[in-house]
């Protein structure tokens, strides 16, 4: 019993952990049909400035430093669009070329400013010692983990459902042709929401650091699993993304643990089975 | 590092245009500076090593203003950026463009194996640090010696020790899913159960496993952990292994990386009291590294570990061999013939090679500890003269396969 109840919680945490990490490069991927490579690498940035702001300044809250390196990271992000991917609009393998160079640049960046060592991110103390689920001991930052990332996906949600931006986004998603033909700005609307979805990988790469800490070749590690996930879900679909993340936190976690030699390959696996049935994903639209 | 990469790149591009120009010039030049070839990765994940190990060859040629045995030495450094392809390539070019003498590095197992060929087709003595068992056992490279240690051979001490002396009877063991893990679990079991304990588990996750929770999780109850990783990874379980509140009721013991000093400089309290093994400490009482480890704590603020006594010693090994091959420092059969020949005092107490090009040296116990505000690997007890034969029958241990992850079979496990 207490298996399944650990695992189970371990799986939540790991699907939280993922959704911070696939909603913003889902984001970009839907509205801009833009496989933002340097995904991965925001994520780390965002690891690293916060585990360093959080050395620097004493008494400073993991969630201010989450949301500090967010911005930052998201500012950088929108100099990115707006400087390079404006002028590869209609060359996407122009656009993948450039956003894996960039998320190669921004690594060697962080190991020439932070070396190669990995950098703790403390965990909040007031969250430190464990929690009693059902009389076992589980840590409490990875439930709150989860927390957090149903308040972002609840945040975002509100944003493209409730507000006029989000009608303006779904336009640009559903049809960009139309969207721009109405009247919607839609090349503002390109470097907003890329800001976006690179501030929400920075804040992530905060919020995950006290399990997986700062390190050279995090970038390397959490880019396939944004890539998984976003396609399992299905392309420019928050409840994709949101879904996806935790059926890949539970098929981890659980192949891991009773699978251990199969740890990658299932992790692979239901998304080629989904991608052989249903090719837009799980929540995907068809010509979307 | 005043010795500068630019300079020395300088110095290697210029004799090179002069050599091409001028081919008499290449006759001369045999009486020019000796060239050592650093293969380093200073990019990508496994730069913090590459890095102390330029920074610790530099610091070792500097003190030596830059001569061995009377000879002048050119250092060329190259990045591998820890790839193989590419670490086969720089190889490649410090062979043929800086025309090098000797090669030190490799950093990883898997750019070792990488230029392995290449190194006998082209018959470069090479000082590796490298682990992977088999370049000094079945497969032994004639052009090869080792001056750090076999994945398993500062594991067979620990597990002595922790059956012998930490009384440990039932025993986890974790490490990352790769050669170098396999091979150092599987000598960490053998010993461990030829003194009378039992592997009741053993756990690989993939190395770029994103969360070790799941692994935590499933780690059965047991009188301590044995931690096989490297660099970030292991840094990265043993925080989720306290986050589960694991380290009250199991203890950790460490192979030779899992507590290098690059990865206990950025843990807090929670790492004091584990027992790891190396070759090396920067704790070390004699009166080489009495001199090398305070003077690079002075320069870069950090203690060395692993990759920086790594370079140093192969610095000192090379330096005793160019002292019995006067005038024949060219002659790549008479240097390869004296290094391997080297018995000499280095920060790691004194070293010789058995013939397959392994070094025989002591092996520590360290346990980490505190001292003026930083932690240290302090030295508890000291395994002299370890062969990567450990005490077994060398015809024997060369009959059976190579380690692996199912190699010895683990015969205890629990279900």
């Amino acid at each position: 019993m207490q298996f399944w109840i650990i695992q189970g919680l371990n799986s939540l945490s790991l699907g939280g952990l993922l959704f911070l990490l696939a909603s913003g490069f889902s984001l970009i991927f839907g509205l801009m049909r833009l496989a933002n490579l340097t995904h991965g690498a925001f994520f780390m940035l965002g690891a690293y400035l916060g585990a360093t702001a959080l050395r620097a300044i004493d008494g400073l809250n993991l969630w201010v430093a989450a949301l500090g390196s967010g911005l930052v990271v998201a500012a950088l992000g929108g100099v990115f669009e707006r400087l390079v991917l404006t002028r590869l609009k209609t060359n996407p393998l122009g656009q993948v070329l450039v956003t894996l160079g960039m998320s190669f640049i921004i690594a060697d960046a962080c190991l020439v400013l932070w070396g190669g060592d990995p950098i703790p991110v403390p965990t909040p103390s007031a969250l430190q010692s464990p929690t009693g689920v059902f009389g076992y001991a589980f840590p409490t930052y990875r439930l709150v983990l989860v927390g957090c990332s149903i308040a972002v996906a609840i945040g975002l949600y509100l944003l493209l459902e409730r507000t006029r931006v989000g009608a303006m986004i779904r336009a640009g998603v559903d049809d960009r042709q139309m969207a721009r033909a109405v009247g919607i700005p839609v090349s503002t609307l390109f470097t907003a929401v890329f800001c976006l979805g690179a501030g929400i990988a920075g804040a992530g790469g905060v919020l995950g650091g006290p399990i997986l800490s700062a390190y050279p070749g995090l970038d390397a590690d959490m880019l396939p699993l944004a890539l998984i996930v976003v396609i399992l879900g299905g392309v420019g679909s928050l409840l994709g993304a949101f879904i996806g993340s935790f059926i890949i936190g539970f098929i981890y976690t659980f192949g891991t643990a009773l699978l251990p030699e199969f740890a990658y390959i299932i992790l692979f696996l239901p998304m080629i089975l989904v991608i052989a049935f249903r090719p837009q994903g799980l929540f995907g639209r068809v010509g979307a | 590092m005043t010795l500068s990469r630019r300079e020395f790149v300088g110095a290697a591009t210029g004799a090179g245009i002069a050599s091409m120009a001028a081919p008499g010039l290449l006759f001369a030049q045999s009486n020019g500076p000796f060239r050592i070839g650093l293969l380093a990765a200073k990019t990508g994940p496994l730069a913090s090593g590459g890095i102390d190990m330029e920074l610790a060859l530099n610091m070792f040629l500097k003190e030596r203003n830059g001569a061995l045995a009377d000879r002048k030495i050119e250092l060329i450094v190259a990045d591998t950026a820890g790839v193989p392809a590419t670490a086969r390539t720089k190889c490649q070019e410090l062979v043929e463009k800086n025309n090098i003498d000797c090669l030190i590095g490799p950093l990883a197992a898997f750019e070792a194996l990488a230029i392995n060929d290449y190194v006998v087709q082209k018959e470069i003595p090479t000082i590796g640090v490298a682990a992977a068992e088999d370049m000094t056992q079945r497969q032994a490279n004639p052009w090869f010696v080792r001056v750090t240690a076999t994945a398993a051979q500062c594991a067979y001490p620990l597990a002595e020790y922790a059956a012998k002396e930490l009384k440990y009877k039932r025993m986890v063991t974790m490490a990352d899913d790769f050669a170098y893990g396999h091979e150092m679990c599987a000598g960490f079991q053998r010993v461990f159960e030829d003194n009378g304990g039992k592997i009741i588990q053993k756990i690989f996750p993939p190395l770029t496993a994103p969360d070790y929770g799941s692994y935590v999780a499933s780690i059965k109850n047991a009188d301590a952990i044995f931690l096989g990783t490297a660099g970030s990874n292991g840094f990265r379980f043993l925080r989720q292994f306290i986050e589960y509140g694991l380290k009250d009721k199991m203890a950790v013991i460490g192979g030779m990386t899992a507590l290098d000093e690059s990865v206990l400089r950025n843990m807090g309290d929670e790492a004091l009291g584990i027992v790891t093994t190396s070759f090396y400490s920067a704790e070390l009482d004699n009166k080489a590294n009495q001199a090398f480890a305070p003077a690079f704590r002075k320069q870069n603020k950090y203690d060395p570990g692993y990759y920086a006594a790594s370079t140093y010693i192969a610095g000192e090994v090379l330096e005793a061999a160019l002292k019995t091959t006067t005038g024949k420092a060219r002659d790549k059969k008479a240097l390869i013939g004296s290094i391997r020949g080297a018995s000499t005092d280095t920060i790691r107490g004194v070293v010789k090679f058995d013939e397959f090009g392994n070094i025989i040296g002591n092996a520590y116990i360290r346990k980490v500890t505190r001292k003026d505000g930083r932690l240290v690997n302090s030295v508890v007890k000291t395994y002299p003269d370890v062969s990567q034969f450990w005490t077994y029958d060398k015809t024997a241990f060369l009959k059976n396969p190579v380690y692996s992850r199912d190699y010895p079979p683990a015969k205890n496990l629990e279900p």
